[in-house]
């Protein structure tokens, strides 16, 4: 959770109009931002892991971090999520209207699918903890592993659950760190349609990857993190004149120019 | 809080090498650890050459003849002895390690103890021969010990005799009659009867004679030598044990040994299902990654730690109350007290569940907070159970220290209150164990800090 002022100011701002931040230039979108962070400022000691980063995310939006190792983009995700606090700056949401999708599965081996998602459904205190369940169920496609028990799945049905967990108490927005890591091709096909579908449905998506073809092909909008700046926020397309043929070299001359 | 109890139930139940690991390799400790308490040390084997003809056990003392076996038999109280025939065999057995010494009894050891009673003789003293290894300086320090004591017993108890015997004699030397030396039987006037007759014979001379004067002088020297052998008794026995012993016990010490090791056993066990239970639990949240998504804003972190010791204080609240209602089949406890057992147990895996959950979030990973728990229990639980006095002040001062920031010496010493109705009472134990909960909670949120 995002503590101290900063907090009670975010949520104040979520109750009334569902996540913008005054002070933060929205993206060209007809509807409010279903996330927004404006000035966020986090230090480690001596060193700055993010710089004054604002940012806007509209509903149905799917927006990819990308940069170097050691950019921001884990600590960006994480302070989005509420797992830390900033130093400065702030959320516009409560971390329980943001569903968080760990790089990896955070779900207990030793139970079920199902018995995972009953867990999370009951501490999210979902009304109705067992249709939730079953809705995330048949949208994950697990319905037939619903009795096995996570240490038994593969890590792409593992991932899976992950996200349904994620998922869980319907939120606008989902966040989710390098999604695609521990997967194959296949399922990570599976799982672009997914949140494909999910953004079709209006949800928000973030995502943090290393994968900068995956970035461009999913999509609408990409942030370019380098030691803890946004040095580019705004469509792929616009950084494909850099290098027309390959996105990857793009982006890596990109980051040149602005000697990153 | 109740789904991740319910939750760390589940994942405990499908878990059963774990739990079987968890409950029985505590259980087994303390059984072991309770033996070693409760029973006597083994009596050290010893081999026992006796080279005495058994005609020539006996000597005399003051006309009593007293038999050298009975003496022999105070050493049998602390060892077991392997008769052998000869001090050759003796000596294999001890080097072939199947007795740990050997005690042999020179043929001549009665005769010359009688010389030394008679005052003839070489005047060599009897010696009993002492034969052991030093491989193992343990063992060996245990034959020393056991046979020193009981040589000492044989020495008193033969000086006691002695003492006897000169008292008689100087009752003899003191009021008079008859006694036997070297085989001849003697009459003896006596001090008491001496003086008697010269006062007599002084009163029967003329007046003014100057023998008369004579003879009062040595009477009034006998009634001196009368009136300082009425305390020859008191002064033979202060030669016999120049220091007596009177014990008188203050405070502690009112749980017999066995009942104690009975404390000593389920405190162990208490101590290592709560910790190694409540730091692999904690550290296994941040194993499976569940711990971020839990605490951004579906559980507190101190309601998570408090699950925790909850969950581990409960397990071995469990499994030490059976365990105490097990022993109760063998060893006679109070049943009446079953209330405060129950309230001891509580607060002791309460404690332990604190500093199980502190290390669990300090080492943050399972099989290190396991290590460190292991690490950990056993040096609490021995540096708590170091006898006042076994060492110098100083350590003892840093052992009370550290033993009283663990929970382990509080919680024995409220069990043994519960249990055995030990002094000084349970009340001050609770109090300690319920500040020590509160303290290693609050280092464990600390530790949190760093732990996602």
């Amino acid at each position: 959770m995002v503590a101290g002022a900063p907090v009670l100011m975010a949520r104040t701002l979520a109750h009334r109009d569902a996540g913008s931040l005054p002070g933060v230039s929205a993206p060209a979108t007809e509807h409010a931002p279903a996330l927004a962070a404006r000035g966020l400022t986090k230090r480690f000691g001596r060193r700055v892991a993010l710089r004054d980063v604002s940012l806007e995310v509209a509903p149905g939006e799917v927006v990819a971090v990308i940069g170097p190792n050691g950019a921001g983009k884990t600590t960006l995700l994480s302070i989005l999520a509420g797992l830390q606090t900033p130093n400065a700056g702030a959320v516009s949401r409560p971390p329980r209207e943001v569903g968080w999708v760990p790089q990896a599965p955070a779900v207990y081996g030793r139970l079920s699918v199902v018995e995972n998602l009953e867990l999370f459904a009951r501490l999210e205190k979902i009304p109705d903890p067992g249709e939730a369940v079953a809705r995330m169920l048949e949208q994950a496609g697990l319905v037939d592993r619903a009795g096995d028990e996570l240490g038994t799945l593969s890590g792409g049905n593992r991932q899976r659950v992950n996200i349904a967990v994620g998922l869980l108490a319907d939120p606008p927005v989902l966040l989710l760190d390098e999604p695609s890591a521990s997967l194959d091709p296949a399922q990570r096909e599976r799982l672009w349609a997914f949140l494909a579908a999910l953004s079709g449905r209006g949800r928000a998506v973030v995502f943090s990857t290393h994968n900068v073809d995956e970035a461009h092909r999913h999509a609408d909008r990409l942030i370019v993190l380098a030691a803890g700046e946004i040095l580019f926020a705004g469509a792929p397309r616009e950084l494909e004149e850099l290098a027309p043929d390959d996105f990857e070299a793009a982006v890596v001359r990109f980051l040149e120019q602005r000697g990153r | 809080m109740r789904w991740l109890l319910l939750k760390d139930l589940r994942i405990l139940r499908r878990s059963p090498l774990l739990v079987g690991v968890l409950v029985a390799y505590p259980i087994v400790i303390a059984i072991l650890i309770g033996l070693a308490l409760s029973r006597a040390p083994e009596r050290p084997r010893v081999a026992f050459v006796n080279e005495v003809a058994s005609a020539d056990t006996s000597f005399e003392i003051g006309g009593q003849r007293l038999d050298a076996s009975r003496y022999a038999d105070e050493l049998f109280r602390s060892i077991d002895p392997v008769r052998v025939g000869s001090r050759a065999a003796a000596v294999e057995l001890v080097r072939s390690g199947d007795v740990l010494g050997a005690l042999i009894v020179p043929a001549a050891v009665t005769r010359r103890l009688q010389e030394a009673i008679n005052l003839s003789g070489s005047g060599e003293r009897p010696r009993l021969e002492v034969i052991y290894n030093i491989e193992d300086p343990l063992k060996a320090q245990a034959v020393e010990s056991a046979i020193k004591a009981r040589l000492g017993d044989a020495n008193r108890a033969l000086s006691g005799e002695l003492t006897k015997l000169a008292s008689r004699y100087l009752n003899v030397l003191l009021s008079g009659g008859r006694f036997s030396l070297l085989g001849q039987d003697f009459d003896v006037l006596g001090l008491q009867r001496s003086k008697g007759l010269l006062e007599q014979v002084a009163a029967d001379l003329p007046p003014g004679s100057p023998a008369a004067a004579e003879i009062r002088r040595v009477a009034a020297f006998a009634q001196l030598a009368i009136e300082n052998l009425d305390l020859s008794d008191e002064v033979l026995a202060t030669v016999g044990e120049p220091i007596a012993v009177k014990r008188t016990v203050l405070k502690g010490a009112s749980t017999p040994l066995e009942a104690f090791a009975v404390s000593v056993a389920v405190t162990i066990s208490l101590m290592f299902v709560t910790i190694l239970l409540g730091a692999g639990m904690l550290a296994l949240e941040r194993e499976e990654h569940a711990y971020g998504r839990l605490v951004r804003g579906l559980v507190s972190r101190v309601a998570l730690l408090a699950e925790k010791v909850v969950l581990c204080a409960a397990c071995a609240f469990a499994v030490t109350l059976a365990m105490l209602a097990g022993i109760g089949a063998f060893v006679d406890l109070d049943w009446g007290r079953a209330p405060l057992w129950m309230a001891a147990l509580a607060a002791g895996a309460l404690a332990f569940g604190a500093l199980g959950v502190a290390l669990g979030a300090l080492a943050r990973e399972v099989r290190a907070a396991s290590l460190l728990a292991f690490g950990l229990a056993l040096p609490i639980a021995f540096l708590a159970l170091v006898p006042a006095g076994a060492v110098a002040a100083t350590l003892q001062d840093v052992i009370g220290v550290v033993s009283a920031l663990f929970p382990f010496r509080p919680a024995l010493r409220a069990i043994d209150a519960a249990v055995n109705d030990a002094e000084p009472g349970i009340t001050g134990a609770l109090v300690h164990l319920g500040v020590l909960t509160v303290a290693y909670v609050a280092i464990a949120r600390l530790a949190l800090g760093r732990f996602a």
